[in-house]
């Protein structure tokens, strides 16, 4: 972390800092400050004022400040439970042996080039994420009615579509669960797109307000996009059932509301890739259109080389065919065209049943051994006698955990137990192991009966 | 429990029943996009038969066989990268070290400014997402400021601030009968200018022309730029490629530094480390002190965040292992003036073929400009009559990339050229 930067009045401050700044607090607009712009010598090197000097500085970064918080901490117990990257038992990164394999054989393909990707990427990609996630047997993809276009990751995907439906869609508001990924507003925000919610998380059962999504879905404007977690959902790891979704299909179908599913944690769920989709798959075979920003960054730990697949489904392949010609106007000003990298691991694997095979078992084990964390935190704090109903623990889903917990109490264990985590309660799942259960069971009990 | 329905014609023929094809598609009016005119240059090349063919559309350097070149110092990291690395994500700024060596490289192994810590700086995808941060951040806090833009210029720059919502003027740049620059007009153009407007510059090696100013121009521009209290944003997507030496193309921004400028720079790996398709670029800006840098550049992650949250780490591992190993960058340098030299040969020897044809015009500006391209003034219908009779692939604004002649084409190329203009 940087050091504070000293004040002008500071006696270790230069003159030149003073004279800047006095010139700075003169100065309210940037209009004003070119009005004020002299014609310097060529080579006076005076340091003249920025346009930019009432930029001030933004603030951390809830979920990504909890690892800098984290990293601060001199503390041997420390346990970052904040974001939600995978860990193995021994705390560590995991990289998985088929990525380590694909990229191997990458590396040794001594053709391979730099040269740019279509702006849309590689065509293989696109195919092989489409088949993942609607299945390969889609009547979709059969029928040419999907373009798939590879972005930066689940953040990318979101953002291209949003971008998109802002220029193209009739309707420019998205409802987004409440709670939702802390990031998911400001991407349609920026995008165009303006953001309403719909009731989604209930904070007595620790469960799913399924009366309080309907209602609001119920009285959305026809037309409205609505963001639809396709499964683990992030914070709170509350997924609707099978028939609570197909309840929900037939909503929003009767109101025309466009489905945009984040896919981020396919396989992850359940430990199955098809279970995980089928939410998608519903609204898929039903006929009707939807969008689907899938990543890959938790579910084959690709998580720094930004890799992900936007698909829109449409009723016909023509349609399809000018959707992607737009796609592309939306990406080329972003980045022109996407990394080569981890797409191409994405590819080399799913395209190979062997390699395509092993992944899903190593995919199976990081599921498992979250469940298996869920189910040591819950006995753990049954143990202890931990007052109240833990049981969401265990039924909750995917990588994270929505405690229940109060900033207070997040805030004492932070102080007394070293835990970090967002303030909202969310622990990520995938931070704990067999050793550190105890640890963190030890602190939600403390939090629970010393702080309400 | 109940369930509202809309009352309206349209909702009706969307009621939900498994299987309705006759559902009528929300995209249906949505039209076909025209086609990239610099992409879609490669696209056509790609699908045509003929073995003459020539692609002189993209700017993606070819070795003397006409073959994407994968540098050895990037191979060579490549391999010290490969199973060393974890691929946790990148901070929202990207890899630190990335960023320190590549500010080295715009502003100055030993400059005063990094070691004040006044440049906000981030890691891009490449030097379009460098140039689109930039864009809306400035749209963000100078909402007020418009773009000016040189005439011509890479395609792609107005759709960058236009996406960005950035008002666009242009300014005179190139100068058709001389081939060469408008200097006077673009001068004007500079003092006419509203005070405190933006100006994106062209570091070295203009695309697409390939005319750069003079350093005694370039110290005018500056004069005149700072008289205006105009702001100065830079792109150089090809440092080291125009004369081969990278501290020599640098010139234009150290003469803006040395005179005082806050400039922002758009830094990108894609030519000169052959990074193409990695993304790996950089935006910096150069701020009053510390204390502003730091405040810039945590907005400039605000920005980065709800776009693709962080970049990809390949690309920037690749660049911070050859530029922080002495060896890796000796080679690297090495490689870069290799491929700059190229394409210095190659401008003469079509310059050459072309005089020696005895063609009535003067191609002198082939080997007067500088860089991957020649703006040649062959007008759109002759490029059309060269790509559809000789199968020669270029951008209709007759924008040539030498980086696709070779030993082996280079008569061929400057056969049809003087077929088509004699």
């Amino acid at each position: 972390m940087r050091p504070e930067f000293t004040s002008p009045s500071s006696s270790s401050s230069s003159s030149a800092d003073r004279r800047l700044n006095a010139l700075v607090r003169h100065l309210a607009t940037p209009s004003m400050v070119s009005q004020t712009a002299v014609a310097f010598s060529p080579t006076s090197g005076f340091h003249g004022d920025s346009v930019f000097s009432h930029v001030v500085r933004a603030p951390e970064d809830p979920i990504l400040g909890v690892t800098v918080a984290y990293n601060k901490d001199p503390s041997p117990v420390k346990l970052n439970l904040g974001v939600g990257a995978y860990r193995t038992e021994e705390g560590k990164p995991l990289v998985l042996n088929v990525v380590r394999k694909a990229e191997q054989m990458l590396l040794n393909d001594k053709s391979r080039v730099k040269e740019y990707l279509p702006i849309v990427g590689i065509a293989e990609f696109n195919k092989l994420s489409a088949q993942l996630i609607f299945g390969a047997d889609s009547p979709a993809i059969r029928e040419n009615r999907v373009t798939t276009v590879q972005c930066l990751s689940g953040t990318g995907s979101l953002r291209v579509g949003a971008e998109f439906l802002a220029r193209h869609y009739h309707q420019k508001t998205i409802y987004i669960p409440q709670p939702t990924w802390g990031n998911h507003p400001k991407v349609f925000t920026l995008a165009g797109l303006s953001v309403k919610t719909y009731r989604y998380y209930d904070p007595t059962t620790r469960g799913l307000n399924f009366q309080g999504l309907l209602e609001d879905l119920g009285s959305a404007p026809s037309g409205s996009i609505v963001l639809l977690h396709a499964c683990a959902h992030n914070p709170t790891g509350v997924d609707p059932t099978l028939q609570q979704w197909e309840q929900i299909r037939q909503l929003m179908r009767s109101k025309a509301l466009l489905p945009f599913f984040d896919s981020a944690y396919q396989g992850f769920a359940s430990g199955n890739l098809d279970e995980d989709a089928q939410s998608i798959r519903m609204f898929v075979t039903d006929g009707g259109e939807c969008f689907v920003a899938q990543s890959y960054a938790k579910n084959m730990g690709l998580y720094g080389e930004r890799v992900g697949a936007l698909s829109v489904v449409c009723t016909a392949a023509d349609v399809a065919s000018k959707v992607e010609s737009q796609l592309k106007l939306v990406i080329r000003p972003m980045f022109s065209n996407p990394p080569i990298h981890g797409a191409s691991i994405v590819a080399t694997i799913l395209k190979d049943s062997n390699m395509f095979n092993e992944w899903t078992i190593e995919l199976k084990a990081m599921a498992d051994r979250i469940i298996s964390m869920r189910k040591q935190l819950f006995d753990a704090l049954r143990a202890r006698g931990t007052p109240g109903d833990w049981s969401h623990i265990i039924k909750q889903i995917g990588m994270f955990t929505f405690t229940g917990l109060n900033s207070k109490q997040v805030e004492f264990m932070t102080r007394e137990y070293h835990i970090y985590m967002t303030s909202d309660g969310r622990i990520s799942m995938a931070g704990l192991s067999s050793k550190t259960v105890p640890h963190l069971a030890d602190a939600i009990h403390a939090a629970v009966t010393r702080m309400t | 429990m109940a369930i509202r329905r809309a009352m309206s014609g349209r909702i009706m023929d969307r009621t939900a029943v498994v299987g309705a094809r006759y559902m009528s598609s929300w995209w249906r009016s949505v039209q076909p996009a025209p086609k990239d005119p610099i992409l879609g240059v490669t696209e056509a090349f790609l699908a045509d038969q003929s073995p003459d063919k020539v692609n002189v559309g993209v700017g993606a350097y070819r070795d003397d066989n006409g073959k994407p070149v994968v540098l050895e110092c990037v191979r060579e990291a490549e391999r010290r990268i490969a199973g060393n690395l974890n691929m946790e994500y990148l901070p929202m700024g990207g890899s630190v070290k990335m960023v320190e060596e590549t500010l080295k490289l715009a502003y100055g192994e030993n400059s005063e400014l990094i070691k004040e810590k006044r440049i906000a700086a981030v890691q891009a995808l490449s030097g379009t997402g460098a140039c689109r941060l930039f864009a809306d951040f400035q749209k963000r806090f100078c909402p007020d400021s418009q773009i000016y833009i040189p005439v011509p210029t890479w395609a792609n720059h107005h759709n960058i601030w236009r996406d960005a919502q950035v008002p666009q003027k242009t300014y005179h740049y190139y100068h058709p009968e001389s081939k060469g620059l408008d200097f006077a007009a673009m001068i004007d153009d500079i003092k006419n200018a509203p005070n405190g407007s933006f100006f994106l510059l062209h570091a070295c090696a203009h695309n697409p022309t390939g005319v750069d100013p003079s350093e005694e121009q370039w110290r005018e521009i500056s004069h005149h730029i700072k008289a205006k209290g105009h702001f100065a944003f830079f792109d150089m997507a090809y440092q080291g490629f125009a004369s081969g030496d990278p501290e020599k193309d640098a010139k234009a921004i150290r003469i803006f530094l040395e005179d005082g400028h806050h400039i922002g720079i758009a830094q990108s790996y894609a030519k000169n480390m052959g990074l193409y398709s990695q993304r790996v670029g950089c935006l910096s800006v150069l701020c009053e002190d510390e204390k502003q840098a730091v405040a810039v550049k945590s907005q400039l992650q605000q920005l980065a965040r709800p776009m693709y949250s962080n970049p990809p780490v390949h690309g920037a591992l690749i660049v911070s292992t050859i530029l922080s190993d002495p060896d890796l960058k000796k080679q690297w340098l090495k490689e870069v003036k290799v491929m700059a030299d190229r394409i210095i040969g190659m401008r003469t020897a079509l310059r050459g073929n072309l005089e020696k044809l005895g063609s009535p015009l003067s191609w002198q500006h082939i080997t007067n400009q500088i860089g991957m391209f020649c703006y040649s003034g062959l007008t759109p219908e002759q490029v059309d009559r060269l790509t559809n009779e000789f199968h020669i692939y270029m951008t209709r604004n007759g924008r040539i990339s030498m980086a696709g002649v070779t030993t082996g084409n280079v008569e061929y190329l400057a056969n049809a050229i003087h077929e088509v203009t004699k």
